[in-house]
Order: structure tokens, then C-alpha cells, then sequence
């Protein structure tokens, strides 16, 4: 069984289409990327699964069942959810605020501390989280999340406001997680980082679906071409890689279609003269500008 | 039933934690200490006077005070966690909407019934240990009526502030809001009925005017307290009511409808609510 099945759904507001005809089906220990601009529509769409809106039209679908309804109010315990910029309540130290959202799922409050630990705030535990800083918030939230161990996980910008060893530790417990059978949903818009972790990506614009699978696949669809940066005294490339080159005072420049890359590689590594070979291939950054770009395009077209 | 629990412990914790549990206990042991003691201070003598007087006065005063106090502390239970984000992460919960507003109610309900407790209540055992004219006996009837009314018009305007707090989406709105809401209950409502009186010359119909009274909480309030010393020489709109009397069981009935009023348009406002 799919844990989130979307079929067709959309979401207006005021007549205004916030999601258009998406589906979405993920299985059991998948970790999902949904990306996109403010206003894509991935808050809309992490809203519908929670059961917070409902679809204007189309099924949704949580466990099985459409989490509107109120019966279905006991699958939220199967559910956690860490949303973008929450606060908390100022005046009570972070172990009271875990306690309180423990009772509230139906949870034991003894596991709150080492929660705590777990995101690395055992030491501010008794602290109002008034002081904290924003990415302490932040861990309070990702705890939060995890009360009750979650079959699926809902993270809206989860990284905002970690610094990189506490985002690189998030990650792991991500995959952790994943590894325990749990289903992860990850919504951002900072990409760094967050290949390595996501079986897949979902690309969203302004309520519709540009892209969508894994970073393979992705890379497949954008077509994008893989770049070397060449550096070395002489170098002579054979005449068609050097019409696809750029030569500057530095180094060499270099676009190859993905399927030829190896081809490629091979005869680089043949040059007489080569100091250094840097490839890069079309990062997840690279390839959501790309969509994004090219859904701008045709746009364009369209208005001409 | 456990949720509306934590809930309801959570509010009333922080009642204790932001002293406002104190400053209303202080509040209104000082101005009912206050008043026992020093009530008759303007006719020239100083010590306990008459029970009844100084319930009258204490219910005169309690009347602008409890629905300010009543509002102040509620009127941000759902705009504020609407604007610190966890009214959104509180509905991931398996935790319904009304759930959460009746859970606010009886915490915060509860810090009015204690403060109220406590604080008028400690008057009355002033009253009863230092007094030489007033036997316990005589001071349990008035004062439990007095205290229970008291209660039951703090609970009113929570659930007044809930309403407010279901409706606006800033919580500077909702305190403006809060304030007009005061006015007009304390306030203006009783001039226009004493503007109607004087504008219609009197010439109004007398068993019908007094139950206008009932459509003000603050004026069954003062209604409670006053008809229970029927003895006392009313002035003012309540010397109107004197036309019909009112029970005081009647009394409360209207205090209980006015409780679940607002409440039930809370919830329906809260329902409708986009988050």
C-alpha cells in the first residue's frame, strides 16, 4: 500500500488554481523532495496530506484514508510534522513544550528527553525557549516531529537556520529514519546538500508539475550536459570536443551530452599536457533552474 | 477527553507562570478588603460596615473590572497561536478544534474561578474573623452567591474573548476589538437604556423594560447581587428591574445561556477558520 496516494488533485483558492492535476504516489521508506519557488504550491500540497484543506477536486489519500475526515484523526499519531518558522510557546523551557505536544499525540513523556538529546539540545532542555536561537527552534521542531515515531514525516524547510554539521547531522537521522520504515516527505527550496538523502524529487511551479522522479532521471529528462574544466600546458583537443569548448587564459571548458561522458573522460584522459580534470555533473540545483527556467519559457511563448 | 485536558493544564499553568493567577488574586482581595473595610469612609467612619452594602459596592465594582481582567486574559487564545504557528502544528495533532477551545475554556476558566476564589474569598474571611456585627452564618449566603456570580461573568466574557480572538487574524485587532467590546457592555449599553428611559420620558413599557436588562451579562450580574438584598435602595437602570422580580436561580439560567452563546459562536467562527 502507498502511504500518500494523490490522485488528480487540485486546490483552488477564490477561484485562483494554487495546485493543479497532481499525483503523487509514494510507497513505504521513500524519502520525497518537493521542490519549488515560494507560492509553487508545496505548502498546499503538504496541507492536503496533513488534512489541514481539503481538495477542491481529485482523491486524496493517507494510509488509506482521506485525512479530512475526523475518524481519520487517530492516523495523526502516525504523523509528524515540522512546519516552516514555527515558535512555540516563549515562556516554557523546551523540555515543557516537548511534554505538552507528547500529551497531546497520546504519547509517553518520558522518551522527551532523550528526544532532546537526540537533536542535540539536552543542554538547553530547561531553558525557555525564548532564548533560543532560530535554529534551536528549529531541533525543538524536528523533536517534536518525532514524538511517537512517525510512519510519516512531514518537513517543511527543515534545514532553515542549521548550520552545516547540525544540517549534515539532520540528514543522517533522515536516513535513519528511513532505514526504521519511515516515510519522509521533505519540502524545500535550498537544494545543497540534500541530493545524497532523497530517492526523489518532485519539481513544482506555480501549482504544477514540471519534474518529477529520481536525480537519474531528472538528469535524463533536462537533457543538461556534463561540464570539464580542463587545465594544462597545450592542450590540443581532437576538433569535435574542441568546437564544444570554451577556452579562457585559465582553463578549458567543456559541455558534453551525459551519454557521452565516458567517450569523453577517455580521450581527456589520453591528452598529452593534462594537469587537472574536474567534472561536474547537473546538480539537483542545476537541474531545478532548469525547469523552472524552461516552464518561464514557455510561458513566454504562449503570452506572444 | 485527554487532550481537552492538556490543554486546559497547560493554560492554567501558564496563568500561574505569567502571575496572572496572582495579580488577580491580589486585585480583588485588595479592592474587596477595600471595600469591607473602608466603605464607609465617606460618611465619616472607617471599619467593617453592613454586609450588604459591601457587597453591593464590591458587585458595582466588579462589574467594570471582571470583564476587562476576562478579555485581557483571553482574547488572544486563538489569534496567538494562530500567530506563533502552532495553531497550524496543533491541528496536525490528533486534537479536534473544538477540542482545543474547550480546553482553553476550562483552563483559563479555571484561573478566573480560582483568582476569583480566592481573592473575593479572602474578604470574606477577613470579614468573618475581624467583624463584629457579621456571624459567619450570615456571610456564607451572600458571598457564595456573590463569588459564584463573580465566576460565571468572568467565564462569559472568555468566551466573549474567544469569539474576538475566532474572528481577526492579528492580535492587535483582536485587543482593539477586546476594548470596544468592554465599552459597549459596561458601558455604553446602560447609557442608551437610560437615554431610552429619558428620551420616551418613562413612557415606556414597564414589564418589558427590565428584561431588556437581560440582554447585557454585566447587568444579570449586578441583577444577582442586588436582588439578593432586595432590602437596599436601588438607583440608577436597576431601580427599573424592581418592576419584575427577577430569581436568582432565573438570574443565573441567563448567565449560563450567555456562557454557552458565545461559545458555541466561537466554535462555529473557529470552524470556519483558514489556516
Amino acid at each position: 500500500m502507498n502511504i500518500v496516494e494523490l490522485q488528480q488533485v487540485e486546490k483552488r483558492y477564490q477561484g485562483v488554481s494554487a495546485l493543479k492535476q497532481l499525483n503523487l504516489s509514494l510507497p513505504q521508506g521513500e524519502v520525497l523532495g518537493l521542490f519549488g519557488h515560494n507560492g509553487a504550491g508545496k505548502t498546499t500540497t503538504i496541507k492536503l496530506i496533513l488534512g489541514l484543506i481539503g481538495a477542491s477536486s481529485g482523491q486524496v489519500r493517507v494510509f488509506g484514508e482521506d485525512p479530512t475526515q475526523s475518524e481519520a484523526r487517530n492516523l495523526r499519531r502516525k504523523l509528524g510534522f515540522l512546519q516552516e518558522n514555527v515558535s512555540f510557546y516563549d515562556q516554557l523551557t523546551g523540555l515543557e513544550v516537548l511534554r505538552y505536544f507528547a500529551r497531546l499525540k497520546g504519547v509517553s513523556t518520558k522518551g522527551c528527553l532523550g528526544l532532546l538529546e537526540q537533536v542535540g539540545l539536552e543542554q538547553a532542555a530547561k531553558r525557555r525557549v525564548k532564548t533560543y536561537s532560530k535554529g534551536m527552534r528549529q531541533r525543538l521542531g524536528l523533536a517534536q516531529a518525532l514524538l511517537g515515531e512517525p510512519k510519516l514525516l512531514l518537513l517543511d524547510e527543515p534545514t532553515v537556520g542549521l548550520d552545516p554539521i547540525a544540517t549534515q547531522d539532520f540528514y543522517r537521522r533522515i536516513e535513519q529514519l528511513k532505514n526504521q520504515g519511515c516515510t519522509v516527505i521533505l519540502c524545500s527550496h535550498v537544494l545543497p546538500g540534500v541530493e545524497k538523502y532523497i530517492d526523489r524529487a518532485l519539481i513544482l511551479g506555480q501549482g504544477e508539475l514540471l519534474a518529477s522522479g529520481s536525480l537519474n532521471d531528472l538528469r535524463q529528462q533536462a537533457d543538461l550536459p556534463a561540464t570539464f574544466h580542463l587545465q594544462g600546458n597545450n592542450l590540443q583537443l581532437p576538433d569535435h570536443l574542441a568546437a564544444n569548448a570554451v577556452v579562457d587564459q585559465k582553463q578549458i571548458q567543456l559541455n558534453v551530452a551525459l551519454t557521452e561522458k565516458m567517450s569523453t573522460m577517455q580521450q581527456l584522459m589520453s591528452l598529452s599536457g593534462l594537469e587537472n580534470l574536474d567534472v561536474h555533473l547537473p546538480s539537483l540545483e542545476d537541474l531545478y533552474t532548469h525547469f523552472i527556467a524552461s516552464q518561464g519559457a514557455i510561458k513566454q511563448e504562449a503570452n506572444s | 477527553m485527554n487532550a481537552i485536558f492538556s490543554v486546559a493544564n497547560k493554560e492554567f499553568h501558564d496563568g500561574l507562570r505569567n502571575r496572572w493567577v496572582l495579580s488577580i488574586c491580589i486585585i480583588f482581595a485588595v479592592l474587596a478588603i477595600g471595600l469591607a473595610y473602608f466603605g464607609a469612609a465617606a460618611a465619616g467612619k472607617v471599619g467593617f460596615t453592613s454586609l450588604s452594602t459591601t457587597i453591593v459596592s464590591l458587585a458595582s465594582l466588579a462589574v467594570f473590572i471582571i470583564p476587562l481582567i476576562a478579555l485581557m486574559l483571553a482574547y488572544d487564545g486563538i489569534v496567538g497561536e494562530d500567530e506563533n504557528g502552532t495553531l497550524l502544528l496543533l491541528m496536525t495533532y490528533p486534537l479536534s478544534r473544538w477540542q482545543l477551545l474547550l480546553g482553553k475554556m476550562l483552563g483559563q476558566g479555571a484561573v478566573m474561578a480560582f483568582s476569583t476564589l480566592v481573592g473575593f474569598g479572602s474578604s470574606a474571611v477577613m470579614m468573618g474573623a475581624f467583624s463584629g456585627t457579621t456571624t459567619w452564618a450570615e456571610l456564607i449566603g451572600p458571598y457564595t452567591v456573590f463569588i459564584a456570580s463573580a465566576i460565571m461573568l468572568g467565564w462569559v466574557f472568555i468566551a466573549i474573548a474567544y469569539v474576538i480572538s475566532a474572528s481577526v487574524s492579528e492580535k492587535s485587532k483582536a485587543a482593539g476589538i477586546a476594548l470596544i467590546t468592554w465599552f459597549i457592555f459596561v458601558l455604553v449599553f446602560d447609557l442608551g437604556l437610560l437615554g431610552m428611559l429619558v428620551g420616551t420620558q418613562g413612557n415606556v413599557d414597564e414589564t418589558l423594560f427590565p428584561y431588556l436588562l437581560l440582554l447585557n451579562p454585566t447587568d444579570i450580574f449586578r441583577l444577582v447581587n442586588i436582588s439578593y438584598f432586595a432590602d437596599q435602595n436601588l438607583t440608577g437602570l436597576m431601580a427599573i428591574a424592581q418592576q419584575i422580580q427577577f430569581t436568582t436561580a432565573g438570574l443565573f439560567g441567563g448567565l449560563v445561556i450567555w456562557l454557552l452563546l458565545p461559545m458555541t459562536l466561537a466554535m462555529a467562527i473557529f470552524n470556519k477558520r483558514g489556516l
